[in-house]
């Protein structure tokens, strides 16, 4: 049989109408070189853990899997990444394995964080989407219990990116452990866990090239992990089921792309500013939310005063331009989003605040295409309602 | 970059001491990803990449409906609701949700009066259901880990007696991944029934190989994995019956997704490899059962034939069909292993299969150290081939015979 997995440029053949993907924070196609790696463990396969040449073979390619990864967070020891199904599970694996008897996290994380622990307490964030240091240290202050503080890089909505070396200051002085989500920094930033100062660090493998059903745990230094999932004593026991081999392999291929590719980013950013730029320009009255703080090169919520983000997301779709209302696990609930209130942002406007998300292949034509788009939607809308004034 | 997969069978070289793979005789550790599997996987890695949980455009949607497609097709394989399976990251993730999240259930919405804080289960589970209920122990639950019989299988009446009207769950395998031998699922789950007490079953090994019905054999939760099957690893499900309801607590919570049972983004090329692996066991499962039991059982006459004393473990009747367990009388089995290098075989299960102790599943049987540590474990596929099935039998016997010095029994 000859399959094989088509890489780039396929997207557009199967849909007659032009199409931009900008909703890059929910999934990213897969990299060429993940795919071919894909390809080559699903040749190849073998359980990892058998003791034959077939399970040997296999467990090579997960040992330079695991290089691979540790170096996209500029850690030099393999042994320190712990695969997973993805970063709802390494969240969950990190907030319930440590074993802490206080857990904090911030107001504006992602589900997977803020429903690990449903006890957990809440750190405030500002207006501007960073959380309060000075809160931070309180909450760690005026209890000795041993506590893990999990904290974002960078917000999935907003792109906000947070002081992770002041907080890892904090938690440090406090001996809480520092448990970082970064699904969506990886790829977008250099990543340096060491700068980053996190205990921990959440890592998925769909978000930047990778396949979808695989993400890691990064421990940059030796933690007792009670596992999530037990069983066989595969990932150094700390989580047990046959290894996702060709999932994996693919998340490896795709971290070595995405550290090699970073710079791309600054490509991706002159085109989300120039988007941001022409926004203002077509209507004086959007509202671009979380430029108060630095934010990742990639992502704009974008509010459009008056209409609700549910009607955008679809206008928008029917003219062949993809964005969501926020976290894409969440989009097909009506509710209002946890992070633009924690940053307490009117609600009127939270509501009408799309997610717009690039990546490393989103060029002029998408970005045209979607300004077209939303200014159409735009002037429609306040055409009906300057007409509904004048009647 | 167009990578082109390699031919997926192993092929039988004419000089078995060439550098070949060797023939792959441990498919109860994992299968080879059926080409027709893979190929159906393969657009929903590139052009479907959509996250199926953004609906709000095309992208997501495909990937939304071809998922519910492969649930579907799940389900048809154990006569289910598709609203009844939720996707897992594999069988061992879909054990620890059925049975940590079952006794977690239980816990937190006591009913009124009836106290069931007990788990039933077999000391020859998989590691992930003992460990499971280790956890639960600790955490304040008691557990029975029930003896089997020498063939392995339980006793039902062993079975009755230890259930109690505190008994919550009862987990007991359906087909065993280091011996074969399947369980009286139906007698199980109508004494679970009548006693008011959930029944899961690890189907990792059995799924798409034996029939299997919720209904008719009154399973409650029944766990599956997909690279058993032909199918992908890093995927599972886990069937949960909705009538009489089964409530279980999440183990991974977050964006709520699978009903708020298993939040996390759905791999969509894994679970559309695990739909249709599913959908092409059912349709070849009788054929294919004949063929796998045809070569297992001439396997067998070969080896027993040729090596002395060879001894089966667990009951012939009751097993799957392309499975064997075997003890050479005095040959450990690392050696035997060591000596057959064109052929891939193991001890037991790939989890444990790097220790040196013997395994806990024969000794549960009564084989005393010994003779466990002289057993393999064989596990014919769909890609094996009559001729490999006799290549490896060949070589069997000549190792076991150089190996022990007797020489070959006369034919």
């Amino acid at each position: 049989m000859s399959a094989s997995i088509m890489c780039g440029g396929a997207v557009r053949r199967t849909v007659p109408q032009a199409e931009s993907y900008l909703d890059w924070n929910a999934t990213a196609p897969l990299r060429p070189a993940a795919a071919a790696a894909i390809s080559q463990a699903l040749a190849r396969w073998g359980n990892p853990s058998s003791v034959h040449r077939r399970g040997r073979a296999a467990r090579q390619t997960i040992e330079r899997a695991r290089e691979a990864v540790a170096a996209l967070v500029g850690h030099a020891d393999p042994s320190a990444v712990i695969f997973v199904s993805g970063g709802t599970e390494a969240n969950h694996l990190a907030l319930l394995g440590s074993g802490r008897e206080r857990v904090f996290v911030s107001a504006v994380e992602h589900d997977s964080v803020r429903h690990a622990v449903p006890a957990a307490q809440v750190v405030p964030v500002g207006p501007d989407g960073t959380v309060n240091l000075d809160a931070l240290d309180r909450l760690l202050a005026g209890d000795r219990r041993p506590a893990v503080v999990s904290v974002m890089y960078a917000n999935n909505e907003t792109g906000v990116l947070q002081p992770v070396a002041e907080i890892a200051a904090i938690t440090r002085r406090h001996g809480a452990l520092f448990h970082c989500d970064a699904v969506q920094a990886a790829g977008k930033l250099s990543l340096e866990a060491e700068l980053i100062g996190a205990d921990l660090v959440t890592l998925s493998a769909h978000k930047i090239g990778g396949p979808p059903g695989v993400g890691a745990l990064v421990m940059t230094r030796e933690i007792d992990l009670a596992p999530l999932l037990r069983g066989g004593g595969q990932e150094y026991r700390r989580r047990a089921g046959t290894e996702n081999l060709p999932g994996i392999a693919g998340f490896g291929a795709a971290a070595a792309g995405a550290a090699e590719e970073i710079t791309v980013y600054d490509r991706v950013a002159a085109l989300r500013d120039r988007l941001e730029t022409e926004i203002a320009v077509i209507a004086p009255d959007a509202v671009v939310l979380g430029t108060a703080a630095p934010r990742l090169p990639n992502t704009s919520a974008i509010a459009m005063p008056g209409i609700a983000a549910e009607t955008q997301v679809i206008a928008l779709d029917l003219d062949g331009v993809m964005v969501s209302a926020g976290a894409a696990c969440s989009s097909g609930k009506v509710g209002p989003s946890h992070v633009l209130a924690a940053m307490r942002i009117d609600p009127e406007i939270a509501a009408s605040t799309i997610r717009v998300s690039l990546g490393w292949s989103s060029d002029e034509a998408e970005i045209a295409h979607f300004l077209r788009a939303w200014a159409t939607l735009y002037r429609r809308r306040r055409g009906v309602a300057e007409r509904a004034r004048a009647a | 970059m167009m990578p082109v997969l390699a031919d997926p069978r192993p092929r039988l070289s004419a000089d078995p001491a060439a550098n070949t793979p060797p023939i792959y005789l441990d498919n109860q550790s994992t299968t080879r990803v059926d080409p027709r599997v893979l190929e159906a996987m393969l657009p929903y890695f590139t052009e479907h990449y959509g996250n199926p949980h953004s609906t709000s455009h095309p992208y997501g949607r495909i990937a939304a409906e071809a998922i519910e497609k492969a649930r579907g097709e799940v389900a048809a394989l154990i006569h289910a609701d598709p609203r009844e399976v939720v996707f897992t990251s594999g069988a061992t993730e879909a054990n620890n949700l059925a049975i940590k999240g079952a006794a977690h259930f239980a816990r937190a919405h006591p009913h009124s009066g009836q106290v069931r804080d007990h788990i039933l289960t077999l000391q020859t589970e998989h590691k992930c259901v003992l460990e499971s209920c280790g956890e639960l122990e600790r955490e304040g639950f008691s557990v029975t880990y029930l003896p089997v019989e020498a063939d392995g299988l339980v006793s039902l009446a062993a079975l009755e007696g230890a259930l109690s009207e505190r008994t919550l769950l009862v987990s007991v395998m359906a087909a065993h991944n280091e011996i074969g031998v399947i369980q009286p699922l139906a007698g199980i789950g109508a004494l679970c029934r009548s006693r008011g007490a959930l029944f899961h079953t690890d189907a990792a090994q059995a799924f798409g190989k034996i029939p299997l019905d919720v209904e008719a054999m009154k399973i409650d939760l029944l766990s599956i994995s997909g690279h058993k099957i032909y199918g992908p690893k890093g995927v599972g499900a886990l069937y949960i019956r909705r009538r009489p309801r089964v409530r279980l607590l999440p183990l991974i919570d977050g964006g709520g997704q699978e009903r708020g049972l298993r939040s996390g983004t759905l791999p969509t090329p894994l679970c559309i490899g695990l739909g249709r692996a599913a959908a092409i066991a059912g349709a070849e499962m009788a054929e294919e059962a004949q063929r796998l039991r045809r070569l297992r059982d001439g396997l067998l006459r070969n080896l027993t034939r040729r090596v002395a004393r060879l001894r089966v473990n667990g009951d012939l009747e009751q097993r799957l069909p392309g499975s064997l367990n075997l003890s050479f009388p005095e040959i450990p089995a690392l050696t035997l292993i060591e000596a057959v290098p064109s052929v891939a075989i193991s001890t037991g299960s790939a989890c444990t299969s790097a220790s040196v102790e013997p395994s806990y599943v024969l000794r549960a049987l009564g084989l005393p150290d010994a003779l466990a540590n002289a057993s393999i474990r064989i596990g014919l596929g769909r890609f094996t081939t009559a001729a490999e099935a006799d290549f490896a039998a060949d070589a069997l016997a000549a190792a076991a015979s150089r190996l022990t010095g007797q020489g070959d029994i006369p034919t």
